[in-house]
């Protein structure tokens, strides 16, 4: 209310100071108002992204480490990018990285599409059996990521039980977690289980969003059902899986806390994604300048592909 | 629920195709509850039903692990706890039959308060925010409005542990380490981003045409937006505000690597609730279940703009 009172105080200047512009009349200028509305939000993101940042940029150039603030700090130029990138270590988390990135991209679309598919045949009761199938992707990764752990667990865990059960092996046996071969598989389980629903969310927009005329058109044409999915369906809900493809693509290659809850990117480094590897090397080496570095080269690499990605998003659409 | 419009349509599916891909969807999603039944159960078994094999899916139904949720205990030899009075309650009971003695509250309940205060607080300031930001941007000329938007896009782009860097140390300069008001500040500026960009997309929706009568008729602009706009952006601003509520709920990252007691909230303390020998399952499972709780209930109340919320107001139904 008080602020309502202040503008038309401000209203009321402006009519005795310049009655003649029209749109001053009626209270604070269009242009006024747009940036009292906006600015606090842009002031906001400079302070708490944009500044850190900058902040982040420069400490990558230097040899500063958080627990030791008291060290002079050095200018060391663009050392910590050479050595990351010729790094074995880094290369072997980006390549678990692309690993769990391309296998999860691909299972939940796979999944997602499938699931959508058949939802979008309208069944009795798809409403409700929708819903609960989304509910997965609402809950907290490092929660869920915490809860699979105990699933996973070799003797009491129910997983271990379930594929013990249908495959005739003991559940002993195997460790979901603590084994070099199966622990990148039991992150992309997780992952897949969670996000499928993501998935088929924006695919069932994408099928609803084509219009039955199309459908009727090629029943006239006598096109088969299969014909039809390969040059109607797929093709028309293509902008929509690539936009899903996108989004759990950064996302997944940002993908920390459920990781971390789950492996904590071992055993050895056998599930360290780069934000693990990242984690360990700022909060737990606290080489600060290192990290640093390291953090840039990744932000670097997701906004590089995000933006060719949507490039090409954009030539499918307009397609 | 939308049922079939065009009845006769050569092109509904047939009666066999739909139970066909009802009953394959209706698999998978009863495949995909099992996980949370299950971490559900749990909650209610006790320390032996959780923790036998084979997995038990029948047993009798305990509280202990929402006790030793909720307290810690102290184990005591037998002449002791004789020695006391008569139990204090159902928890005293249960732990003075494992030969222990409640000694106090836990500290779930303190971190649960963490994460309403943290989660209501970011929501309340980033729908403000995201609000006026995104009247401003629907309905305003502003100069380089593709690229301001773009880059209000952009800082969600960025790796959560790569902000947390700068931040742990911007943070411990400025005090606000391990503070409330330091996680709302830093989920507030995560999630203004998504609270413009899909209430740019509801308020989109609404014609100018009410605020130009509204104005014609001696509104001031900033009355037509609080008295015209507002009202008719109300289910937009409610689903956004549950979406940013989700968020900060879940969020773990930044609270793992930015709090350590006086603002943890419950995401990173769920993990490390750990009884004698190991983790005390179903505590975990308890305060799982009850962590996870008003998220279903949201999820419920969501799910007609579920999608736009998950694309950014990119896909609108």
């Amino acid at each position: 209310m008080n602020e309502l009172s202040a503008s038309s105080r401000i209203t009321y200047r402006a009519v005795m100071v310049r009655p003649s512009v029209a749109h001053r009349i009626r209270g604070l200028s269009d242009r006024t108002l747009a940036w009292l509305f906006i600015t606090p939000t842009i002031v906001l993101l400079l302070a708490i992204n944009i500044f850190p940042l900058l902040w982040t940029i420069y400490l990558s150039f230097t040899n500063y480490r958080a627990n030791r603030a008291n060290v002079p700090t050095i200018w060391l130029g663009a050392d910590w990018y050479q050595s990351i990138l010729t790094d074995p270590d880094i290369w072997a988390a980006m390549q678990v990285t692309a690993h769990f990135v391309i296998w999860t991209v691909v299972i939940e679309t796979v999944l997602g599409f499938g699931l959508a598919y058949l939802i979008d045949k309208k069944f009795r009761g798809h409403g409700i059996w929708t819903t609960i199938i989304l509910l997965p992707m609402m809950l907290s990764p490092a929660v869920v990521g915490n809860f699979w752990t105990f699933l996973y667990q070799p003797q009491i865990g129910l997983f271990n039980y379930v594929v013990a059960f249908f495959t005739g092996r003991a559940a002993s046996s195997f460790q979901m977690l603590g084994d070099v071969t199966l622990s990148p598989w039991a992150i992309v389980i997780v992952d897949a289980w969670m996000w499928t629903p993501y998935v088929m969310l924006i695919c069932l927009a994408g099928l609803r969003s084509i219009p039955d005329y199309i459908y009727e058109a090629a029943e006239v044409d006598r096109a088969s059902k299969w014909r039809q999915f390969w040059s109607i369906t797929l093709p028309m809900a293509l902008p929509f899986i690539m936009l899903a493809v996108l989004f759990r693509g950064i996302e997944n290659f940002k993908m920390f806390d459920m990781v971390n809850l789950l492996t904590g990117g071992g055993p050895g480094s056998t599930t360290e994604v780069a934000s693990i590897t990242l984690k360990r090397a700022a909060f737990e080496s606290w080489r600060t300048g290192y990290s640093s570095a390291f953090a840039i080269i990744l932000f670097v690499t997701v906004f590089g592909l995000a933006n060719i990605y949507v490039k090409a998003l954009n030539k499918v659409k307009s397609r | 629920m939308t049922s079939a419009t065009t009845a006769h349509s050569v092109v509904e599916p047939s009666a066999t195709t739909r139970r066909f891909a009802g009953s394959l969807v209706v698999l998978y999603a009863v495949i995909t509850m099992i996980p949370l039944v299950w971490i559900m159960l749990t909650a209610f078994k006790s320390p032996d039903d959780a923790i036998s094999y084979p997995p038990k899916v029948l047993f009798k139904p305990s509280l202990e692990g929402f006790c030793n949720l909720f307290t810690t205990r102290s184990r005591q030899t037998p002449e002791f706890i004789r020695s006391l009075g008569p139990p204090q309650g159902m928890c005293d009971d249960i732990a003075r039959s494992r030969n222990m003695v409640v000694a106090g509250p836990s500290n779930y309940v303190p971190r649960f308060v963490n994460s309403l205060i943290i989660a209501f607080g970011s929501t309340v300031l980033a729908v403000a925010l995201g609000t006026l930001s995104a009247y401003g941007f629907s309905r305003f000329r502003v100069p380089l409005k593709d690229d301001l938007l773009f880059f209000i896009l952009s800082t969600r782009m960025m790796p959560p542990i790569a902000v947390a860097i700068p931040i742990y140390l911007m943070y411990r300069t400025i005090g606000l380490s391990d503070t409330r008001l330091g996680m709302i500040l830093l989920y507030t500026s995560v999630n203004v981003s998504l609270a413009v960009w899909l209430l740019k997309g509801f308020i989109d929706e609404i014609p100018r045409e009410y605020e130009e009568a509204a104005m014609i008729d001696g509104y001031t602009r900033f009355q037509a937006f609080v008295k015209v706009v507002l009202p008719q952006a109300t289910t937009g601003i409610a689903a956004t505000a549950i979406f940013c509520l989700i968020f900060a709920w879940n969020e773990y990252a930044f609270a793992v690597l930015l709090t350590s007691g006086n603002a943890q909230t419950a995401p990173p303390f769920i993990p490390i609730i750990i009884g004698e020998g190991g983790q005390d399952w179903p505590a975990v499972a308890a305060g799982t279940t009850l962590f996870l709780v008003p998220i279903v209930v949201f999820t419920v109340l969501l799910r007609k703009h579920l999608l736009r919320g998950i694309t950014f107001g990119a896909v609108r139904k």
